[in-house]
């Protein structure tokens, strides 16, 4: 009976993929904040942090307005003297992404990314799951936001957890999937890898793996970002498949948009720092990453509430 | 056996933390006979830009309180300064000041944050209006704190100086990043230990030491600070004045040149509230 056991089931997994050595990652990801990132670079940094956002809003309260806003801004962060790239996607519910196409239009390089599997929790029969991942597609999203099923990955359910995973891989169709494995609920890193590796061996190449929902209470940390990308350079080491990557949720900062490009630079190298390969997923990056390329042309530090809709006088 | 002496590092207080500057640079402090007495943390420009955040962290939570609240945190500050009395005349005295000068120099600082507490509550009534209108209107005026305030201080007087600018500006609910005087920063140090046991929340005031030059011209084009008091020399004022008209910010700019009493009663008014004040007028339709 223990072979059957999840504990069982976790150990043969970590046996196949590898663990993880938690104090050696968290050492190795503090000093990336250490690195100096002086004018040029740290320009291109931002710029393309731009690129590389997956503008974001999720919830309750969003409107069609609100989303034909948040397109605008999509596709024009700036003034266009400041020479800012357009983001690489807004990212919606399934019921906006109509109302985001309309804003976009289909001519466009700005792509429509749409959570679906019953975001965030997953809890929700797998046939209304697939029904949803339809549904956005069918009303134009370029790219699905998946979640796995947590509660069957920590109940040793890998196969399950793989054959849904797999089953939304063709629903999607030609749309680009990310499968977010909400690491806040994994609690190791190991799991964080192990998870990594089921998610990577049943999708395509091109798609990717993302940390969180953002909506829990731990989102992407440096640490849990490095885990996953060290899952990929091994997964591509061994297949030569690339997967992408996304860390989602509570990276609000150009400061931490940087350091997170320092952990892909140094982890996967050059050819995932493009947004085909790595994306942030977050609502409010934005604002502080035009803030500071604002900050780089004219010298003097800004006030935030030039750059957001947040109405606070201070 | 002989003790070893135990001697202080001198931290700057932002954010309702004691910081070195980021750069990790210090400056020696000399006392009046010219001995070392301290390495002071040298802050710089980003030690500026993040006491800026820090204040704009504290500011909403700040302005939100009670005038009366407000009135009861500055007479609690002055009373921490009181019971610390002869620590911070002691401070003074290391610029060179007599013991009986430093010591009058602290009462004169707790007396003027008294003054302050008090207006709190009064300088809407004195400031603020009910204007006549030709229509069936109440037109009001009233205030609101600008934001963030910068304070660069003189060397003269250094606590008293200090206090005197940035007092009047977090009675309405401002918050402050204060340049403390370079020659003399150590009442600045020691005012920091103060605020960390007043009921001033973190961030309100935060406190810089360090090099004007290094400085002047983050406080003149920062577009997050609303304000700046100073009290500057010639060239810095048109530093900061050039920067204040891109960054659109008001300024107070008293020359270093001239000779200012600080312990005089004109140091002191509702006036040097409503320099870092913005009005708001409001018609509201009188009913029947």
């Amino acid at each position: 009976m223990l072979a059957r056991s999840p504990q069982a089931a976790l150990q043969r997994l970590f046996d196949e993929v590898g663990s993880v050595d938690q104090v050696g990652i968290e050492e190795r990801v503090a000093k990336y904040g250490t690195r100096s990132i002086k004018k040029g670079a740290k320009i291109w940094g931002l710029k393309t942090a731009v690129s590389m956002v997956d503008l974001t809003t999720l919830e309750g309260k969003d409107t069609p307005g609100k989303v034909a806003s948040l397109c605008q801004k999509a596709l024009q962060p700036h003034d266009a003297e400041l020479g800012v790239p357009q983001v690489a996607a807004v990212c919606v519910y399934p019921a906006m992404v109509k109302h985001a196409r309309k804003a976009l239009g289909s001519d466009t390089a700005v792509r429509i990314a749409s959570v679906a599997t019953a975001f965030p929790s997953g809890q929700a029969p797998l046939k209304t799951r697939l029904a949803e991942v339809k549904a956005a597609v069918a009303d134009g999203a370029d790219e699905i936001d998946m979640v796995i099923n947590r509660g069957a990955f920590l109940a040793g359910e890998f196969g399950e957890v793989q054959d849904e995973i797999a089953a939304v891989v063709t629903a999607c169709g030609d749309a680009t999937l990310k499968v977010i494995l909400e690491v806040s609920e994994l609690e190791t890193y190991d799991n964080i890898r192990a998870a990594s590796f089921l998610a990577m061996r049943v999708i395509r190449p091109g798609d990717f793996i993302k940390t969180s929902t953002g909506k829990t209470s731990l989102n992407a940390t440096l640490g849990n970002n490095q885990v996953m990308l060290e899952a990929i350079r091994d997964f591509y080491l061994d297949t030569g498949i690339p997967i992408a990557m996304k860390p989602a949720g509570g990276i609000r900062t150009a400061k931490q948009a940087l350091t997170f490009l320092v952990a892909v630079k140094e982890t996967l190298g050059d050819a995932w720092l493009n947004n085909n390969r790595y994306r942030f997923g977050a609502s409010s990056l934005l604002n502080d990453l035009v803030r500071q390329l604002e900050k780089e042309k004219t010298g003097a530090y800004q006030a935030p509430y030039y750059f957001s809709e947040a109405a606070e006088s201070y | 056996m002989p003790r070893l002496p135990i001697t202080k590092t001198p931290k700057v207080y932002v954010g309702g933390a004691f910081i070195r500057s980021e750069s990790a640079r210090v400056f020696p402090l000399k006392d009046a006979s010219g001995e070392f007495f301290a390495n002071i943390p040298q802050c710089t420009r980003k030690d500026l830009r993040n006491a800026v955040e820090a204040a704009a962290k504290a500011g909403p939570g700040w302005a939100k309180r009670t005038a009366y609240n407000r009135g009861q945190i500055l007479y609690r500050l002055g009373e921490m300064i009181e019971a610390r009395a002869g620590e911070m005349a002691d401070a003074i005295t290391l610029g060179g000041a007599t013991p009986a000068a430093a010591a009058r120099e602290v009462a004169a600082t707790v007396d003027r944050l008294i003054y302050y507490a008090g207006w709190t509550d009064k300088y809407e009534q004195v400031l603020g209006n009910v204007n006549p209108v030709a229509a069936p209107y109440f037109n009001f005026t009233v205030t609101e704190p600008m934001g963030i305030i910068g304070v660069i201080a003189p060397d003269a007087s250094p606590l008293l100086a200090l206090i005197s600018l940035i007092a009047p500006a977090i009675t309405s609910g401002n918050t402050v990043v204060a340049l403390a005087s370079t020659t003399q920063p150590y009442p600045a140090i020691v005012l920091g230990e103060m605020l960390a046991t007043s009921d001033l929340p973190g961030g309100v005031v935060n406190l810089l030491t360090g090099f004007r030059k290094e400085m002047i011209s983050t406080f003149a084009t920062h577009t997050h600070l609303r304000a700046i008091s100073a009290v500057v020399n010639a060239e810095e004022r048109k530093a900061l004045a050039l920067g204040a008209a891109d960054s659109v910010k008001r300024t107070h700019l008293l020359k270093a040149e001239e000779k200012h009493d600080w312990f005089a009663d004109t140091a002191q008014s509702v006036y040097a509230i409503r320099d870092t004040l913005e009005f708001k007028t409001t018609w509201h339709p009188v009913g029947a």
